[in-house]
């Protein structure tokens, strides 16, 4: 199986397994407690915390507050700001967010708070001047880091400047999840008060996330009950999800060059051969986006019929998301862009991930085009 | 070979995926999403449900075969549901499965099956197919309280080429006997009885989607005089006795429905007699209409066949029942037998008294 569907998911790391193994073990403590099989637990995972704080350039290690992952992380941020204190009545945010963050908002708006959703521009691109004239004070602005199924990169330190010069109170939270494996993302990179990621994007086990919460921010728990993490999200700690997280985010930060010289070289090569061996092929976005994702529309295929023949062909890729039935639905990313609903089920999403080389970018392209070609 | 096996989540279309296996073909199981609420969620009892989609899923999974939920709501709800409403909207009575085998199961999933990457289309239908020197035939299912050729009448030369029914050759108790010995989690699953689209009453469904069907109104006799009130015509069906709400010496049965100006007509069982009935849609499984026209013709699913004669009329074609028929009702489909062998049907247009 040519797995080209790192996007959803990736393979975990080798050296995340390792680093977690002992807390499925031996150090199966509950941090929360007083004797030593807790304070080693404990150790380890405050530990852990200090080591996200410095990737992500917090300033304190109590501003990373781990979660249960990215769509946890995404409704701490939205609603834990939006009812904090009763000032902040307003949400800003894209058409083209995760749906994690789009409900929060919803459920935010449902809730009484005012809430924008900002359309894009057919490139799927958010304009900050359209951030900007929807913020106002007391606002919460969330816009995503990078896009999950195009891999549109969002102009995010812009957006951030342009809200913040629009209103007083300007909270802005980013969806970091699909971009921090190939893009730096740091307080400084975004800009932002809250950041979201997931360890899973990253190479890590799926069920752990953190949001970073820069100091002085107040957040109304989502989830109550014993009040860890300073309140901000109760329940025991997943102390081995929490190390194979943070041991996930120092690998993707320390290979992120690599990873885009040879990630990006199999996308590259990949585009490069398939360009050459079909006609008609169209880009859904243009740079800046993420190395490792390749959005493509082939007019006159079905993209249901296409990923059902890759997976009988032995690659897996994606299209919009899929329902709890398994059934492909109507992309709200591809919607937003302007696009039709016979153009957005003409679309296809192959992201590429750390185990791919230059090799896998030919090889895939190859076999996509033999598939299509006999679509066509 | 190649299948692609449209698997419901029952016990026949699991048997057929395992029979195909076991007959050394290649299967790729699939599940159509047909229908969702208007929330996009998919309905959570009756038939096409999460637990249906689930149970094919975990079927194919335990034969070891590639599932796959393809998105047909789009599709079903233009050629079935919309169609469904419309039907009752004209006095008819639609049979919604026969609609979906003629315009989506057998048409646009067939158009998609070598797209698919299949040869053959592959259903727990309990029918036969037959081919005699590169002639198919289509005969009724071997077991006779099973049989579901009725519903299967549209198909033709060009379809029963590329459909395979394994599950025509069984007895459901032979089917549900081989799902035990596979171990498969359908075995025991009873059988869905509902239009899949419709959580419970279908009457309810209508009434909130298809507003036509819900206007009250007059019931009236035969001879147009008023006899009562109603409060919708989709509380009536043809040949219905019960449920009327007005009293006579002698029995009354509904006749008619005539949505349009929201009428009942009720008659004696004499008024509920009819000669024959005008089709539409009318194919025949060989393609060209039989040389002999008296057939034995069911005029609903669970009806006994009776005898006609075929006739053209005005470019269209009549049946004549040899004897008066009781509750034919517009919008079912009457099917042409010859001994198993289902010759073809039609929809009833129009009854002739």
């Amino acid at each position: 199986m040519l797995y080209l569907d790192h996007a959803a998911t990736t393979v975990v790391r080798p050296e995340v397994r390792e680093a977690m193994a002992p807390f499925a073990d031996e150090a199966f403590g509950n941090p929360s407690g007083i004797h030593g099989v807790s304070r080693r637990a404990k150790n380890a995972m405050e530990e852990a915390r200090e080591r996200a704080a410095a990737l992500l350039g917090a300033a304190a290690p109590l501003e990373i507050v781990f979660t249960g992952g990215g769509t946890e992380a995404d409704n701490l941020a939205i609603l834990g700001a939006a009812l904090a204190g009763g000032a902040r009545r307003r949400v800003v945010t894209s058409a083209i967010e995760h749906e994690a963050v789009l409900e929060s908002a919803r459920f935010a708006e449902r809730l009484g708070c005012e809430l924008h959703v900002v359309g894009v521009d057919r490139y799927g691109r958010v304009t900050p001047r359209d951030i900007a004239a929807a913020t106002g004070d007391e606002t919460i602005v969330s816009v995503m880091t990078a896009n999950n199924e195009t891999g549109a990169i969002q102009p995010l330190a812009e957006i951030a400047n342009a809200a913040r010069g629009a209103g007083r109170g300007v909270l802005v939270h980013t969806d970091a999840v699909q971009a921090f494996i190939s893009v730096e993302v740091t307080t400084a990179t975004t800009s932002s008060d809250m950041i979201s990621l997931a360890a899973h994007k990253l190479g890590g086990p799926k069920g752990a996330g953190l949001l970073y919460v820069r100091d002085g921010i107040t957040l109304e728990p989502v989830i109550h009950g014993g009040g860890q993490e300073l309140g901000r999200r109760s329940g025991t700690h997943n102390v081995a999800g929490i190390i194979g997280l943070v041991t996930a985010m120092e690998q993707s930060v320390s290979d992120r060059e690599d990873f885009r010289r040879r990630v990006g070289g199999a996308r590259n090569r990949f585009e490069e051969v398939l360009s050459a061996e079909l006609d008609g092929l169209e880009f859904t976005v243009d740079e800046p986006r993420l190395v490792q994702h390749s959005h493509l529309r082939f007019p006159g295929v079905q993209s249901e019929t296409l990923l059902i023949r890759l997976d009988q062909a032995g690659v897996a890729a994606a299209a919009g998301s899929a329902c709890h039935s398994g059934a492909i639905e109507m992309s709200h990313v591809l919607a937003a862009m302007g696009a039709s609903d016979a153009v957005a089920a003409e679309s296809v999403r192959f992201s590429f991930g750390w185990v791919n080389d230059v090799a896998d970018g030919e090889d895939a392209a190859k076999r996509v085009a033999a598939v299509v070609g006999e679509l066509k | 070979m190649k299948a692609l096996v449209a698997m419901s989540g029952g016990v026949d279309s699991s048997v057929a995926a395992a029979l195909m296996l076991e007959q050394g073909h290649e299967v790729v199981g699939v599940t159509l999403k047909q229908w969702q609420a208007a929330d996009g969620s998919m309905p959570t009892s009756g038939c096409c449900t999460v637990a249906d989609a689930e149970d094919a899923r975990r079927v194919a999974a335990q034969l070891d075969v590639p599932y796959y939920v393809l998105d047909h709501v789009a599709d079903f709800r233009e050629r079935v549901v919309e169609p469904f409403g419309a039907a009752y909207a004209a006095g008819r009575t639609p049979n919604p499965c026969i609609d979906c085998n003629r315009r989506v199961r057998f048409r646009t999933l067939l158009e998609r099956t070598s797209a698919l990457g299949c040869d053959v289309l592959v259903t727990g239908h309990y029918a036969r197919v037959r081919n005699y020197d590169g002639r198919y035939r289509l005969l009724r299912g071997l077991d006779p309280a099973k049989d579901q050729s009725y519903v299967l009448h549209m198909l033709g030369q060009e379809e029963l080429a590329r459909v395979l029914l394994p599950i025509g050759e069984m007895t459901k108790p032979e089917v549900r006997d081989h799902a035990s010995r596979l171990g498969l989690r359908t075995a025991a699953k009873p059988d869905s009885q509902d239009i899949c689209f419709v959580k419970d009453d279908y009457r309810a469904f209508l009434r909130e989607n298809f507003t036509a069907v819900a206007q009250p109104g007059r019931i009236v006799d035969t001879a147009g005089d008023v006899v009562g009130s109603h409060e919708g015509t989709i509380d009536f069906t043809i040949g219905q006795r019960k449920g009327l709400g007005v009293a006579f010496g002698e029995p009354r049965y509904v006749v008619e429905l005539q949505p349009a100006s929201a009428t009942v007509v009720i008659g004696t069982r004499a008024d509920m007699e009819v000669k024959g009935c005008r089709l539409e849609e009318v194919s025949f499984v060989a393609g060209d209409e039989p040389e002999n026209n008296e057939l034995a013709v069911k005029v609903r699913y669970r009806a006994a066949p009776v005898s006609a004669s075929l006739e053209n009329d005005a470019g269209g074609y009549v049946l004549r029942f040899h004897d008066p028929q009781e509750a034919v009702a517009p919008g079912q489909a009457a099917v042409m037998y010859a001994g198993d062998d289902v010759i073809g049907g039609g929809t009833i247009a129009e009854v002739v008294r």
